[in-house]
């Protein structure tokens, strides 16, 4: 566990396991009915508290929600990627075309 | 389940009617039928007025633009005298970025109507980034609840995005791993909350969309002095294609094809947690489409008002490698970068251009946003460095959904593939037996009547397919 304690009022994210993987529906396949179906939800730290413990927060539609505390202001990770060398050229072959073609935009 | 679930999902019915206030029970009629158009009618609301709710909230009147170049394009393929001019609708410019804007606008405002304190949505797509937008111009509370991760906690870079969006619109995202009971804890907020259910398959939701095809006619009309002859629509939950098709009908546009367009992903199952991120769409592709098309009424309401086979003249599919395709055309030859899911209509009407003649028109009816986590560059660098997918150019029929992705070599391989529309209708009729739980001896002249008028046939042609 994670010494560092959270403020009270922090933004942070939970998370907690809905269903374990015996309670899973019955219609799903194997793979999904092999693992937990778990749940993150964000909001504020209702009382001080480290990385990793039980905590409730706040929501931003003022719910109750009890969870682990997983981290303080969570990131965006997503981004653009990288370029894809396969796609650069689509443009330059597209006019090519049209002026082979004689075609008027 | 577990004993907390359970109990709400004996309670769902009751649950649902409380948190959308329509008693669906009086559209029933004898048999397998209902009466749709009742229902549409029972919303209350005629086109000028959903015009006037979204304008409150500024949504609609999005431009049409004519794709000059990829006209030039497809001309430069399609035969002598063929290659229709392309126009496409240009969604994006919606508050939230899509046309799900024009859904939530009546959702949100049928709440605020209603007194709801809030709305929830279950969406991991547009539709949520557009109920968060929408609930808070009208000052109401929203969750999203979202189906984002696998088991590994990956998330799919573009409901990383949505998360994101819904979340700068001041919402609460609820986020879960895979799996259909994310629609109980669904239902469990909706009980916890008592705030409305914004469905997408609600009568005014759908009826949102009518403005979408009423001005694709008026346009057209303005710009080409004649209607169009092909709207061609995204088709996930059928909700796009049944909104746009009765617009056009309401404009009088009684000859224009209306054309469902889905990104094929045969072969990865929705609810497996292995194949969850070995799509490279979201939504437009067949894993919605062709369920909901056969069996409309499978959603969080009891009667579905989105009823894609009721309007479709024809179906066509494309491939994932051939929408990356288009989209980079859209960017890098009109200078819009938008998409990618969007985008699959427009790659099918740079192939039914090339079918019809350079006087016609063809439509494709949306754009979206795009953004990071969404773009083409997230998605592809997502499929071929997370999951080994392989990214190549080539021949887009060699393509096997979650293994590769195959970009077309050049732009007479995006070729838009027929599917069988007599097929879906045989399933469609399988599943209203299945569902109704009687075999077709017991289907009665009124039932097929109404079979008929949901697939957009004949009752001979219904008796013909069905062998009845």
């Amino acid at each position: 566990m994670d010494e560092k304690i959270i403020k009270k009022g922090s933004w942070v994210q939970i998370h907690y396991i809905v269903l374990q993987p015996s309670e899973r529906a019955d219609n799903v396949p194997q793979d999904t009915k092999q693992v937990p179906l778990e749940l993150w939800v964000k909001g504020y730290l209702d009382n001080d508290a480290p990385i990793g413990s039980n905590v409730t927060i706040t929501t931003m539609t003022d719910r109750k929600v009890q969870g682990t505390l997983v981290s303080q202001n969570p990131p965006y990770t997503h981004t653009f990627g990288r370029q894809i060398p396969e796609l650069l050229s689509v443009g330059k072959e597209l006019h090519a075309l049209i002026s082979k073609a004689g075609e008027k935009a | 389940m577990n004993s907390v679930f359970d109990s709400v999902a004996e309670r769902k019915n009751e649950i649902l009617k409380k948190a959308l206030g329509i008693d669906y029970s009086e559209f029933e009629l004898p048999g397998v039928a209902f009466d749709y158009e009742g229902m549409m009618g029972k919303i209350g609301y005629t086109l000028d007025e959903i015009r006037s709710i979204q304008a409150e909230t500024n949504i609609g009147n999005t431009p049409m633009l004519e794709l000059r170049n990829l006209t030039a394009a497809a001309r430069a393929l399609a035969g002598p005298g063929k290659g229709a001019r392309i126009f496409v609708k240009d969604e994006a410019t919606n508050p939230s970025g899509s046309f799900k804007a024009r859904r939530a606008a009546m959702s949100c405002h049928y709440a605020q109507q209603r007194g709801y304190a809030g709305v929830i949505a279950a969406s991991s797509g547009n539709y949520g980034a557009a109920v968060a937008s929408q609930a808070n111009m009208r000052n109401l509370k929203a969750i999203i609840v979202q189906e984002l991760f696998d088991s590994h906690h990956v998330g799919q870079p573009e409901i990383l995005e949505k998360g994101r969006i819904c979340e700068a619109f001041g919402a609460e995202v609820v986020q879960l791993t895979v799996g259909p009971e994310l629609f109980i804890e669904f239902l469990r907020l909706l009980d916890e909350t008592s705030y409305c259910s914004a469905s997408l398959y609600s009568p005014f939701a759908i009826a949102g969309i009518e403005t979408l095809g009423y001005e694709i006619a008026d346009q057209v009309r303005s710009m080409c002095n004649r209607d169009p002859d092909a709207v061609v629509i995204t088709n996930a939950g059928g909700g796009n294609l049944t909104g746009t098709a009765r617009g056009l009908e309401k404009a009088g546009c009684t000859n224009t094809k209306v054309i469902a367009a889905s990104v094929d992903i045969t072969g990865l199952h929705m609810a497996s947690d292995k194949a969850f991120n070995r799509k490279s769409f979201t939504t437009g592709h067949t894993g919605f489409g062709m369920p909901f098309s056969t069996w409309p009424d499978r959603t969080d309401v009891p009667r579905n008002a989105a009823r894609s086979l009721r309007y479709t003249d024809r179906y066509v599919t494309v491939t994932q490698g051939e929408v990356f395709y288009m989209t980079e055309a859209l960017a890098q030859i009109e200078g819009l970068e938008r998409g990618p899911a969007g985008n699959t209509s427009l790659t099918a009407a740079f192939s039914l251009a090339q079918e019809m003649d350079r006087d016609q028109v063809i439509v494709v009816q949306e754009t979206e946003y795009t953004g990071a986590g969404k773009h083409v560059t997230a998605q592809l660098s997502f499929a071929r460095e997370k999951l080994g997918i392989n990214v190549r150019r080539g021949n887009p029929k060699e393509q096997i959904p979650g293994e590769n992705i195959i970009i077309p070599e050049g732009p007479e391989l995006v070729k838009a593939q027929n599917v069988d529309l007599d097929d879906l209708k045989r399933s469609y009729c399988k599943n209203i037996l299945k569902m109704n739980n009687m075999s077709k001896e017991q289907l009665t002249e009124a039932d097929i009547q109404f079979i008929a008028e949901d697939t957009k046939s004949t009752k001979e042609h219904i008796k013909k397919l069905f062998v009845l």
